[in-house]
């Protein structure tokens, strides 16, 4: 066997093994999801749960409660946990910082201050609460990531200044929060720290659509991007070298960003945890080719977010803990045995 | 094959890079050298489009430029030959086929790394890095080649099979190679023509043995040296000591 088939064997080695991991991950979601439907106030055995989502159910009550209620919240779980999960590897990567998340960098704040101010204004707008939340989230989502990513387009502006800039927004979004809870009427106040804390249960199938629709969108345009995007690991001034544009691509990656966590937060709220530890997750398995670790972080954000939905039937039961709460419960023990097992360096 | 004229180059006020003017043939290797901060890496990055500049830079029919920036390290979770691969960025699709990899392995043959291919690069040492992203820069098959500093980290044995190496595919493909280099003597031994800058101007610039002098030394280096010869003829430069007193300005008329 000649060196160069040695090099390709080996190369053949870890696509399959990268390719079975996602095989694995796709199978943990499967598996997390019809435990998600079948859980709740009355628990569906699993065999009922796949006979509803066959169609071959002969019981209309659990038809009734699998596809109007549970479905549509346990796959918007998937929709939020890969878009999470996309925007945090996205984020990391362009910005070379493994802290990088839409919830560290001011993002998610955003779009909870774009929440609160319209819970608050509430009676004064001429529309919908139901409608003008999730607006008004997605918009200052947008508004945070403009942000950020002007200050990106300086002449000279490195990683660490958007790091810097993210964190400062992030403060600046917190107070003016704190400012909003202060000034709210106790009702208010009760209803922005519920949408806070993040809830899959006001999903319905039109705002999964919708939220679906988006990661759709954005898979494909950032896997066109996405040896540009591992060139972005060497750091800027290589990916240069080697022909990438890094401030149009880190435009396009912001774009996407704000698309992805907003459309994702302003449904369902904040939910931290995910955006930051999903592609932790997924590098510790697939490493940083980003054509896997894209759609591997996309698939960390499912299983956790889904497992974490199931699991916030469970802790209590007949009640609904929220889901952010219980997404860092589960997350954070099995995220710090992840890192402390991870036996190659990766970051 | 390359051609600086005028170039100049300027970070806010400081001015990093002034008036320099260089040709460099087809396979031919300039090594460039200089004090620290004397604005080798400024017109390297420069050449290669990455710093904004007055003067004129010319390619002769738009030759691709192959650039390796100095190594301040990199931990990211990618392997040797997944950095290899990026140097063929500019035509590598989604998936990746034989013959990306093919060439990717030749390279690292060629520079005796084919064992680490699967290694990741944040586990390597600094030497082997290296010579890693100089694989990756001939992976790109450039025209023109800047190596910014490449063996700062290699043992005696990989620099000299390093620019052994470069000089051989400079001839072989008839690239136009500029190598900044620390070591004057390892420039003397390795360049066809050595280019010395300070403070952002072209002080000499010519064949080693006639820019290699006591005088050079003393006005760019500030430095007291011997300046001898090896059997070959090559410059061999003994430093003696530190200049006492004030250093001439080497850029005064």
């Amino acid at each position: 066997m000649s060196a160069a088939d040695l090099v390709w064997a080996g190369y053949r080695r870890r696509a399959a093994r990268r390719m079975a991991v996602l095989l694995a991950a796709a199978a943990a979601i499967v598996a997390t999801t019809l435990l998600d439907v079948a859980t709740g106030p009355a628990f569906l055995p699993l065999a009922a749960v796949g006979r509803s989502l066959a169609r071959l159910a002969e019981d209309r009550t659990v038809d009734a409660i699998v596809w109007s209620i549970r479905l549509p919240v346990a796959l918007m779980a998937l929709a939020v946990g890969a878009a999470l999960g996309l925007s945090g590897a996205i984020m990391q990567t362009i910005l070379n910082n493994p802290l990088a998340s839409s919830y560290t960098l001011g993002i998610s704040a955003g779009a909870g201050f774009g929440a609160a101010l319209v819970i608050v204004l509430g009676a004064a707008l001429p529309v919908s609460e139901a409608y003008a939340v999730p607006a008004s989230a997605f918009i200052f989502a947008g508004i945070a990531c403009a942000g950020v990513s002007l200050i990106g387009g300086v002449r000279g502006a490195t990683p660490e200044m958007l790091v810097l800039a993210g964190i400062a927004l992030l403060f600046l979004f917190q107070a003016l929060l704190s400012l909003l809870q202060y000034v709210a009427s106790p009702e208010a106040l009760q209803q922005i720290v519920f949408w806070l804390f993040g809830s899959l249960q006001r999903t319905t199938w039109p705002k999964l659509a919708i939220v679906a629709a988006v990661v759709a969108l954005c898979v494909p345009a950032l896997l066109r991007d996405s040896w540009r995007l591992t060139a972005m690991r060497l750091g800027d001034e290589r990916a240069k070298a080697l022909g990438v544009d890094v401030k149009s691509l880190r435009l396009r990656a912001f774009t996407l960003i704000s698309l992805l966590t907003g459309v994702a937060v302003a449904f369902v709220g904040t939910i931290g945890f995910i955006g930051l530890v999903a592609p932790h997750v997924a590098r510790i398995f697939v490493g940083e080719d980003q054509r896997f670790l894209l759609p591997a972080s996309a698939a960390a954000g499912m299983a956790i977010l889904s497992a974490a939905s199931a699991a916030s039937k469970l802790i209590v039961p007949g009640a609904l803990f929220p889901i952010g709460i219980v997404t860092a419960m589960i997350g954070v023990p099995f995220f710090v045995v992840l890192i402390l097992r991870a036996r190659r360096a990766y970051w | 094959m390359l051609s600086l004229e005028r170039l100049g180059v300027r970070y806010g006020g400081h001015v990093a890079l002034c008036e320099v003017s260089l040709d460099v043939a087809r396979g031919e290797v300039v090594a460039l050298v200089g004090p620290n901060g004397s604005g080798k890496s400024t017109l390297m990055r420069a050449v290669a489009g990455l710093a904004r500049h007055d003067g004129r830079i010319g390619f002769a029919g738009g030759a691709r430029v192959g650039f390796m920036p100095q190594d301040f390290g990199s931990r990211a979770a990618l392997s040797v030959l997944e950095v290899v691969l990026l140097g063929r960025l500019r035509t590598l699709a989604l998936r990746v086929d034989r013959d990306d990899v093919d060439a990717a392995a030749l390279l690292l043959g060629r520079l005796g790394i084919a064992e680490l291919a699967h290694r990741l690069i944040g586990e390597l040492s600094g030497g082997q890095r290296q010579l890693v992203f100089l694989a990756q820069v001939l992976a790109g098959v450039p025209a023109v080649l800047l190596l910014d500093e490449p063996t700062s980290a290699l043992d005696l044995r990989n620099q000299l099979e390093l620019l052994g190496l470069v000089r051989r595919l400079t001839r072989e493909k008839g690239l136009a190679t500029i190598v900044s280099l620390h070591d004057l003597n390892t420039a003397a031994r390795f360049a066809d023509r050595v280019a010395v800058l300070c403070a952002g101007r072209l002080h000499a610039t010519g064949e080693p043995r006639a820019v290699f002098t006591a005088a050079m030394l003393r006005a760019v280096y500030g430095v007291e040296a011997d300046v001898g010869a090896d059997s070959n003829g090559v410059p061999v430069v003994t430093v003696q000591r530190a200049c006492t007193g004030p250093q001439t300005d080497p850029t005064a008329p």
